[in-house]
């Protein structure tokens, strides 16, 4: 069980300066917010930093938090606000170059075109020429094994910050995607593309994982 | 991009998934794709493949506070809590 059920009751008490309330707080926020908080500042101590400012910034703005929206949302918002801060500060100290590959990345098939038969194939143009392979009906060992999680954060670390960021909040965090596009400022249609391109890379590197000869 | 509004193919499909999950595919492009989906081994697989990273995904753990970060967090909670009163 645990201790306070709701957000309501999280915010009332931390309004009543409940030091167990923050305490409630933290523990269950502060790694999402260090994860989110890495797709702008990609430095881990910087993204401690700005989490740490971040919640100050909870605690002297929680008489100000209206339930419109929830606290996850709130709090989170709050904290792009300072990353983002900061990343623009930093990118105006460095080369102009340093920032390649840290925005939207070119759009990219999904699949590598070579697998799958040429447009001028007779019977199976843009069919399957080398299919996938099942990883097993039930791969649950598989994934949830060090080995292939710690994979999985690879193939995430190599994205390009806007995918790493929508990847985060649906899939590792479980926003709705109007959420997630709404804390991000970009359309929802925006977000899928995104969401697609990253899902895709992941199931790539799995692939190449699972796929390895020495297993 | 400019296949006819036929058959679907699979180069086409794996382009879709996410759409298709997410449930925003309109109700002729979701036809095309559960009607290739019946007859495409390839692609079956390949959408149980992308469901499958999805669930990996949720199992990833986030980093838990280290000690003397919230220990520092909780002074700050009560410096300003007896400043404001």
């Amino acid at each position: 069980m645990r201790l306070y059920q709701t957000d309501e009751e999280l915010v009332d008490a931390l309004r009543r300066g409940e030091e167990r309330a923050f305490a409630a707080l933290l523990d269950r926020y502060y790694g999402p917010m260090l994860r989110l908080a890495m797709t702008q500042v990609r430095d881990r101590v910087q993204a401690e930093d700005v989490v740490q400012e971040a919640w100050l910034g909870v605690v002297q703005g929680i008489h100000r938090f209206e339930s419109r929206s929830s606290l996850r949302t709130w709090i989170s918002h709050i904290l792009l606000n300072i990353a983002r801060t900061r990343a623009r500060r930093e990118r105006r100290s460095v080369p102009f170059s340093a920032l390649e590959g840290a925005g939207d990345d070119a759009p990219g098939p999904s699949v590598d075109p070579e697998r799958f038969f040429p447009g001028d194939h007779q019977r199976w143009a843009h069919h399957w020429a080398m299919p996938p392979r099942s990883w097993g009906a039930s791969p649950e060992e598989r994934f949830v094994s060090n080995e292939t999680l710690a994979e999985i954060e690879r193939a995430i670390a190599t994205l390009p910050d806007t995918q790493r960021a929508v990847i985060t909040l649906r899939d590792i965090q479980g926003w709705t995607s109007p959420e997630a596009a709404r804390l991000l400022a970009i359309t929802e249609g925006h977000l899928r593309v995104l969401l697609h391109r990253a899902r895709s890379k992941v199931r790539r590197a799995l692939e190449h994982h699972f796929g390895d000869p020495r297993r | 991009m400019t296949a006819p509004r036929g058959e679907m193919t699979c180069q086409e499909l794996v382009e879709l998934v996410t759409e298709y999950l997410e449930g925003t595919l309109g109700p002729s492009e979701r036809q095309r794709f559960e009607g290739h989906l019946r007859s495409c081994d390839g692609c079956t697989t390949y959408l149980e493949q992308m469901r499958q990273v999805i669930a990996a995904l949720g199992h990833l753990t986030e980093a838990s506070i280290p000690e003397p970060i919230k220990q520092g967090l909780l002074r700050g909670f009560r410096d300003w809590k007896s400043a404001s009163g």
